[in-house]
């Protein structure tokens, strides 16, 4: 499988503060690949500069072999853009989004309509085509912005923490049309501080913390860092977590710890313990 | 070519969907202004020959054709920082000079809506002036000065509040003194030399000849543009400084 994006030494200062201290990483033609971070890692910083809103300070950036920097008409054409505040023009219709952004990116009318079509359905816009944006509720402007951003086509696709301020069930219909994005052969770089959301749709995650990736790998093998299970022991102290190997070795500490008076539970490691483990702090 | 066309029709849809109210208010200064200095102030005084109406007409086309041009400022800065639709501009291929070009056509076609309203509300009463292709050829340079000027200062300035200062530093005395309401030769030789200056003074001077039916100030056009020019430039060039 070719190599879809390569990110190395990226370095971006704004003034006297560093956004991005040289990070590096490289996401495969298809698969789905999670910035996970707290507010202020660096997130939309990295977004910004894949898709050409914001000049490096320092570092290279490829796209299937060739460099974004000198060939930015190139790059703009293979990535789809869904940033992080909704960016939608409120008083135009639905289909006047999709129809200024095809021809923004040099599409035929012919194929706007067609393309527009399709991707309204697939996103079950349909019925809403003439309506004003101002008019869609929350969630439906999301898969507005996402659906403009596929218009024409792109390979690669940046998801600014695209299910930021969604209720939960409007969050999970989301997921699966990222998932099925995914599926029909998109490349996907997504940015969260939703630990489950880099869980469920990521099949490899980099922890950003402080302009720094701190870890990179699947969220399986991040976790099996740590063990398999967890002990959450609640004292005066507060809440403290240990992890262990095996199930079975954490149900005979729990065994220890409940004997002498303490609150225990046992569960499974989580990606929150991974980012946990590795950054010293919580996303 | 695509790429400007989209910037352009954004702007044309956005009028579109707002045609009345923009109509409505296209409509509100440019009515005050001949009722309070036309029919108001000027019954009796004539200009050039003329009744002062004559006069006056042309003066406010100029006058709103800069400001409706100047004003795509404000549509700008709506998409960027409110809508932020500046952003989908920016990640698309397209060129600065389909941007620039696109913006400044888009204040263009509001000067133009509002000189139409202009004209309509003057049929109302009954004049003597030409409003021939010359008469349009002006409306079009004065329009196409300012909406680069409004485009550069939408790309420079940082703030909304900033735009208003502009706005009322530079746009508004210009308004009043360019050979609008009244006439700069009238004026002392040291306050003429400035006034001549102004670009609005070439746009009210052209404007108003192609009115009266009178030769084409071939001066006055060549200023313009001259000024047409610089102004593309000028915003072409502010455009990169809106990045970060
Ligand atoms: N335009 C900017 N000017 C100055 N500092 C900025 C700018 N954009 C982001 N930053 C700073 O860069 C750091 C990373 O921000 P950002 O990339 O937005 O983080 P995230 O998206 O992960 O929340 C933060 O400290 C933020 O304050
Ligand atoms: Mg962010």
């Amino acid at each position: 499988m070719s190599e879809a994006v390569r990110v190395e030494g990226l370095t971006k200062d704004y003034g006297r503060l560093r956004a991005l201290s040289g990070i590096s990483f490289s996401i495969r033609e298809g698969e789905l690949f999670a910035l996970l971070g707290p507010n202020g890692a660096g997130k939309t910083t990295t977004i910004r500069i894949l898709t050409g809103l914001t000049r490096a300070t320092a570092g290279r950036v490829h796209f299937f072999g060739r460099s974004i920097f000198e060939d930015p008409l190139y790059a703009k054409r293979m990535a789809g853009l869904v940033p992080q505040a909704t960016n939608l023009d409120l008083e135009l219709t639905v289909w006047e989004n999709l129809f200024i952004h095809g021809l923004l990116f040099g599409m035929s009318r012919g194929r706007i309509r067609d393309r527009a079509a399709e991707l309204l359905r697939f996103a079950g816009l349909w019925e809403r085509r003439r309506d004003r944006v101002r008019t869609l509720s929350g969630g439906m402007r999301r898969r507005l912005l996402i659906i403009r951003a596929l218009m024409h086509e792109p390979r690669i696709l940046f998801l600014d923490e695209p299910t930021v301020g969604l209720d939960p069930h409007i969050r999970r219909r989301l997921w699966g049309l990222i998932k099925q994005i995914q599926a029909r052969g998109t490349t996907i770089l997504l940015t969260t501080h939703y630990i489950e959301e880099a869980e469920f749709l990521a099949d490899r995650v980099a922890f950003l913390d402080r302009g720094r990736i701190v870890a990179l790998d699947t969220p399986q093998s991040l976790m099996a860092t740590l063990g398999e299970a967890a002990v959450d022991v609640v004292s005066e102290k507060g809440l403290t977590t240990r992890y262990f190997r095996t199930r079975e070795e954490a149900e005979r500490e729990a065994m220890r710890l409940s004997r002498s008076g303490e609150s225990v539970t046992i569960r499974r490691v989580n990606l929150e313990d991974a980012f946990l483990h590795f950054t010293g702090r919580k996303v | 070519m695509r790429g400007f066309l989209a910037v352009y029709l954004r702007e044309l849809l956005i009028i579109w969907h707002r045609l009345p109210r923009m109509i409505l208010s296209f409509s509100v200064s440019p009515t005050l202004y001949l009722i309070a200095f036309g029919f108001g102030l000027g019954k009796h005084l004539t200009v050039h020959g003329r009744p002062y109406l004559e006069f006056l007409v042309p003066g406010v086309v100029a006058a709103s054709s800069m400001m409706q041009g100047f004003g795509i400022n404000v549509e700008i800065n709506v998409a960027r920082f409110y809508l932020r639709i500046f952003e989908e501009f920016q990640a698309a291929p397209i060129s600065n000079w389909a941007y620039v070009l696109g913006e400044i056509l888009g204040g263009v076609t509001r000067a133009f809506l509002s000189t139409l309203v202009i004209l309509a509300i003057t049929m109302l009463a009954r004049i003597n002036l030409h409003f021939g292709p010359w008469f349009f050829v002006g409306v079009f340079l004065n329009a196409f000065v300012f909406a680069s000027l409004g485009v550069a200062s939408a790309m420079i300035i940082r703030s909304h509040a900033d735009q208003a200062l502009v706005t009322n530093f530079i746009i508004t005395p210009m308004v009043f003194l360019g050979g609008t309401f009244f006439p700069v030769e009238g004026l002392p030789e040291w306050a003429r030399l400035p006034l001549k200056l102004l670009p609005v003074t070439h746009a009210s001077h052209l404007i108003r000849s192609a009115a009266y039916g009178d030769p084409v100030p071939r001066f006055s056009l060549l200023v313009l543009l001259g000024l047409s020019l610089v102004g593309f430039f000028l915003a072409y060039s502010s455009v990169d400084r809106a990045r970060d």
